[in-house]
């Protein structure tokens, strides 16, 4: 994957992210406060002007751009984790101008950490993790089971999905949701849904014939 | 949706030109989202910065001016302010005294606090933190986010700012601020949801007779519904939350708050409950305050701020204020 990838995997998340935006709103709204969606569009309309106003020449330098500025520009908490775990990645990939799967899978496992050590949030807190942590298992997974890119990215999307909806039962125990005790229970959590969207993106990219791509990654 | 805006895109710019219209005291960023006193930074002093999301006013922006905080840090709307904005105000202020951070307990605040509080040592300026966290609806626990942060910033930030104002060090303002957090505790109650600009509907829905207890400033659900009651018994349930959790006793700061779209006749109503609870529990509502201080856009309802004052806290709340919206002894 070069860096033309990466920065079709940034649009593919801003479309979805502007697609979904209302429903991880009300997602929000039951549990949190009602901004998910709207902080996440403005977040990714700003890596979207970013990338266009300072194109970076590696995977890695994608990242990082799209990293801090979700961090400079979203606030709430979504904004340092996401960025965070962009940020994270991209300094994993360092200067390779091409990208390997194993080395994203990596560079995923980077990412998670990332979230990890600033939220302190562990899977079963009810939060992005919960779509994350599975997302980066089953990439690995399938890569090192010799899955070529197309399948580890299939893989990885469908676990963040399913990660995602395995939140409704539970109970928050991190973030604004937390403060609803039990009553947090039979909602999906908004930040696992936001983050099986961004995954599902990757499966978009591999998958999709884009006549903006130069090469197929 | 009714409200009186121009766009739901442009709200808190539009908000932060009314401040700088109405408030020639202050000097307002509207570009990166400070409000700033006029005179700041002020040599040899400590500089108290505090943000948050919109939508609270006059928390923080409210706050700013003698006395009390030199620059306040505007997010979206229930959205905590980004490092970039914080980091500014926090050089912007900085007397070379040092800057205190008043940060409420929430993950997104803090997160981003603490990023700027990293950035902002790289630039050479010395930052502390006070965390506010004085909910007693939200049980602390290891596992979770812990205690919101509510009505004791006004508090915090009010007699924090007061040492600041004296000339105290950095480290003495921080004692006096995590002391004043120690002491206060917080419930509130609403009547009803509130409506953000972006989502256009209330963020829940409660039935004619139907109430939330426990709820915080952002317009989430609190911990359990109930019937609607008198005033009476909704305040000896807000008296009792906090009186579990430490017991009141003698001279006290007390803040009755709205939470936006509660009538000031109504929360007169909540303050004489709330006198008549100290009574019968032998403390004394030394210090007052009744209005809307911490609020939530449009939700109605209130909160009860409680402080346990000591003779330095009493003298730092008395000290001289002028703020836009508190303003004493000048």
């Amino acid at each position: 994957m070069d860096t033309r990838f990466f920065v079709i995997w940034m649009e593919e998340i801003t479309a979805a992210v502007r697609a979904g935006r209302d429903h991880l709103t009300r997602l929000d709204a039951a549990i949190g406060d009602a901004d998910h969606g709207t902080n996440l569009d403005r977040g990714f309309a700003a890596v979207a002007e970013a990338l266009a106003a300072r194109p970076p020449d590696t995977p890695g330098g994608v990242l990082v751009l799209a990293g801090s500025t979700l961090i400079r520009k979203v606030g709430g908490a979504s904004g340092p984790l996401y960025g965070t775990a962009f940020r994270d990645m991209g300094k994993a990939l360092g200067d390779a101008a091409d990208v390997s799967a194993a080395e994203l899978a990596s560079a995923l496992e980077a990412g998670l950490a990332g979230v990890r050590r600033l939220g302190g949030a562990e899977e079963g807190d009810k939060t992005m993790v919960d779509a994350l942590a599975p997302a980066a298992r089953a990439m690995a997974r399938t890569v090192d089971a010799g899955g070529d890119p197309e399948e580890a990215f299939a893989a990885a999307a469908a676990a963040a999905e399913e990660g995602a909806k395995a939140t409704v039962p539970l109970v928050a125990r991190k973030g604004r949701a937390s403060y609803l005790g039990a009553r947090s229970a039979g909602h999906e959590d908004p930040g696992a849904a936001s983050t099986a969207l961004i995954v599902g993106a990757l499966r978009a990219v591999a998958t999709r014939r884009s006549p903006r791509s130069e090469s197929r990654p | 949706m009714k409200k009186l805006i121009n766009d739901v895109g442009s709200v808190v710019t539009d908000t932060l030109r009314g401040v700088a219209a109405a408030h020639p005291s202050l000097r307002v960023d509207i570009e990166n989202k400070i409000i700033f006193r006029r005179d700041a930074p002020r040599p040899g002093k400590v500089g108290l910065v505090s943000g948050g999301g919109s939508g609270h006013e006059p928390l923080h922006g409210g706050y700013v001016g003698y006395g009390m905080l030199d620059a306040a840090c505007p997010g979206e709307i229930f959205t905590s302010p980004v490092p970039d904005q914080i980091v500014r105000a926090t050089t912007g202020v900085n007397g070379g005294a040092g800057v205190l951070h008043v940060v409420k307990n929430y993950t997104g605040d803090v997160l981003n606090f603490e990023m700027a509080a990293e950035l902002s040592d790289d630039e050479g300026v010395e930052v502390a933190r006070v965390l506010v966290d004085d909910d007693v609806a939200v049980r602390d626990s290891l596992y979770t986010a812990g205690r919101r942060g509510t009505g004791a910033a006004v508090f915090v930030e009010k007699i924090a700012g007061a040492l600041a104002e004296a000339g105290a060090p950095l480290t003495e303002v921080v004692r006096v601020g995590r002391e004043v957090n120690d002491r206060s505790r917080s419930f509130g109650v609403a009547l009803s949801a509130c409506t953000t600009p972006a989502a256009g509907r209330p963020t829940f829905e409660l039935g004619e007779r139907e109430i939330e207890l426990g709820i915080g400033i952002h317009g989430e659900p609190g911990r359990t519904r109930a019937a609607h009651r008198e005033a009476r018994e909704l305040v000896r349930i807000a008296m009792d939350a906090i009186d579990d959790d430490l017991p009141l006793s003698g001279e006290t700061l007390v803040m009755v708050n709205g939470m936006g779209g509660t009538p000031l006749m109504e929360l007169y109503i909540v303050f004489a409950e709330v006198a008549a609870y100290l009574k019968e529990k032998g403390a004394t509502a030394a210090r007052r305050l009744v209005g809307n201080h911490v609020t939530s856009l449009d939700m109605l309802g209130f909160s009860v701020t409680t402080c346990a004052l000591t003779d330095e806290l009493t003298r730092l709340w008395d000290a001289p204020v002028e703020t836009p919206a508190l303003r004493w002894g000048r």
